[in-house]
């Protein structure tokens, strides 16, 4: 039996090549590009929230928050982002955390919830930097030389105001709390000084106090009782205006009267 | 310099920051890939998935100089063929022998089920053709499969094939010429088939 004399025509091994070569590509599903950053903790996406300051964007990835944004609209925040990362974000579609809700309404939150964010990309500078203006605690602030010293590197305040300007994470990690030394509230990444001043007025440092206090040279006020000075606002501004407290208008001045930097907002090194 | 150039070296310096880039320019490739080798959309998109997934992880654990001399094509093409391989093993999935009797089935593929009454020479029966075909590469051995598709679909070249089967250049090239012969083979007997029917 000749099985082969009944084909009806035998196909050549070219036009086979030639319609291997035809196969047309297959799209990859939309959902497929998404799923792997999913997975591999690449992804990111967004909520959008109110502020004092009127509406945020908050970003983030498993890595954690990855950028807080004012924008006039999602689509604006979405080019910002992209512009910023150079990767796609992608409206959230779970609630936000608590956490970040109450932080984002008041700002002032007693708990100092612990949150994670994603900052790759940074220098290890910027990150020092910014890890640092999150130990101000809120209704207080700090001078840009304050960072500069706590870091280890006093002679950069420069480089500090840049990398505060730089925060990708505004409002959550507080660089709104970082003043000028001489009490002038200084520039603010969102929104300018107004934003800055709004923020801290919520968060009850009463920014005309650190101006007026600033105006008139006092750069630390004392203790009686401890010995020790401090920032103006150490403790919340309340307290240490209202009570019986010693200005001084620099650290040399404070260490003559005999006294010590405190050791809650450290106003300098303690020798 | 183009981006499949450029993207070793990118990677190496801040993967997580290039990775989507190479995922958006390989993914279609790779899916078609797995497709080609699955014939089943949801198996390709989960191999095509993983398969992302693996490189990833592989990439975070080399040396930037490792990762600056990939050749990243064959290397993403070889991850999919694994993970489809894995995953063939595990669900005892499609994994079609010359001598099944699915080949009459694939056969019969030949003719469009919802069109009993065959127009041979319409545009329709091309296209249907060309599925069909598809339908023959699946049920060819795998040894043959992955040669083949590799080779004559996605026009690699036998050295890159070679490296990704991790097969001798020798082997790859008997592999790939033994695959057209039996395609030819199975298109004469699917053809057959359709002339006794």
């Amino acid at each position: 039996m000749k099985p082969q004399s009944t084909y009806p025509r035998r196909v050549s091994s070219l036009a086979v090549l030639q319609a291997l070569r035809r196969f047309p590509e297959e799209k990859a599903p939309a959902t497929l590009l998404p799923a792997v950053l999913q997975r591999v903790g690449l992804a990111d996406t967004y909520w959008r929230l109110e502020s004092p300051i009127g509406p945020v964007y908050i970003a983030h990835s498993r890595a954690g928050i990855s950028m807080v944004s004012r924008a006039k609209s999602s689509a604006q925040f979405e080019r910002n982002f992209a512009k910023r990362y150079g990767r796609a974000v992608h409206p959230e579609t779970a609630a936000p955390p608590a956490a970040i809700r109450t932080l984002i309404r008041r700002l002032r939150s007693g708990e100092r919830p612990k949150l994670q964010f994603d900052l790759r990309g940074l220098s290890e500078f910027e990150r020092a930097v910014l890890m640092k203006a999150l130990e101000i605690p809120d209704g207080e602030v700090r001078p840009y030389t304050w960072i500069a010293r706590e870091i280890g590197r006093p002679e950069a305040v420069r480089a500090v105001g840049t990398a505060l300007g730089k925060n990708p994470v505004p409002l959550l990690i507080p660089c709104h709390r970082v003043v000028r030394s001489d009490g002038r509230i200084g520039q603010y990444s969102m929104g300018g000084t107004r934003n800055k001043r709004t923020l801290l007025t919520v968060e009850g440092a009463h920014p005309e106090t650190i101006e007026r206090l600033g105006g008139r040279g006092i750069r630390f006020l004392g203790n009686e009782k401890g010995h020790s000075f401090c920032y103006p606002t150490c403790g919340g501004i309340e307290t240490l205006v209202q009570s019986n407290k010693i200005a001084f208008r620099s650290e040399r001045e404070a260490r003559r009267a005999g006294y010590h930097p405190c050791q809650q907002c450290r106003p300098a090194m303690a020798s | 310099m183009t981006l499949e150039q450029a993207l070793p070296a990118s990677l190496a310096l801040d993967l997580d920051g290039c990775f989507e880039q190479l995922v958006s320019h390989y993914q279609d490739r790779l899916y078609s890939f797995a497709y080609r080798l699955t014939r089943n959309r949801e198996d390709a998109e989960e191999v095509a998935q993983d398969a992302f997934v693996r490189a990833y992880r592989a990439l975070k654990a080399y040396p930037s100089e490792r990762i600056r001399s990939l050749s990243m094509r064959a290397w993403l093409y070889q991850i999919t063929l694994n993970v489809t391989r894995n995953r063939l093993r595990g669900k005892k999935l499609r994994l079609v022998s010359m001598s099944a009797p699915n080949r009459n089935e694939a056969a019969a593929a030949f003719d469009a089920p919802d069109n009993p009454e065959r127009q041979p020479d319409s545009v329709l029966e091309k296209k249907e053709r060309r599925a069909n075909l598809a339908e023959l590469v699946a049920t060819l051995p795998e040894r043959y499969r992955s040669t083949l598709i590799l080779r004559y679909v996605e026009g690699l070249s036998l050295e890159e094939v070679a490296a990704i089967l991790k097969q001798p250049l020798g082997t790859v090239k008997s592999n790939a010429h033994r695959a057209v012969v039996a395609l030819r083979e199975l298109i004469s007997q699917s053809r057959h088939a359709e002339v006794k029917s």
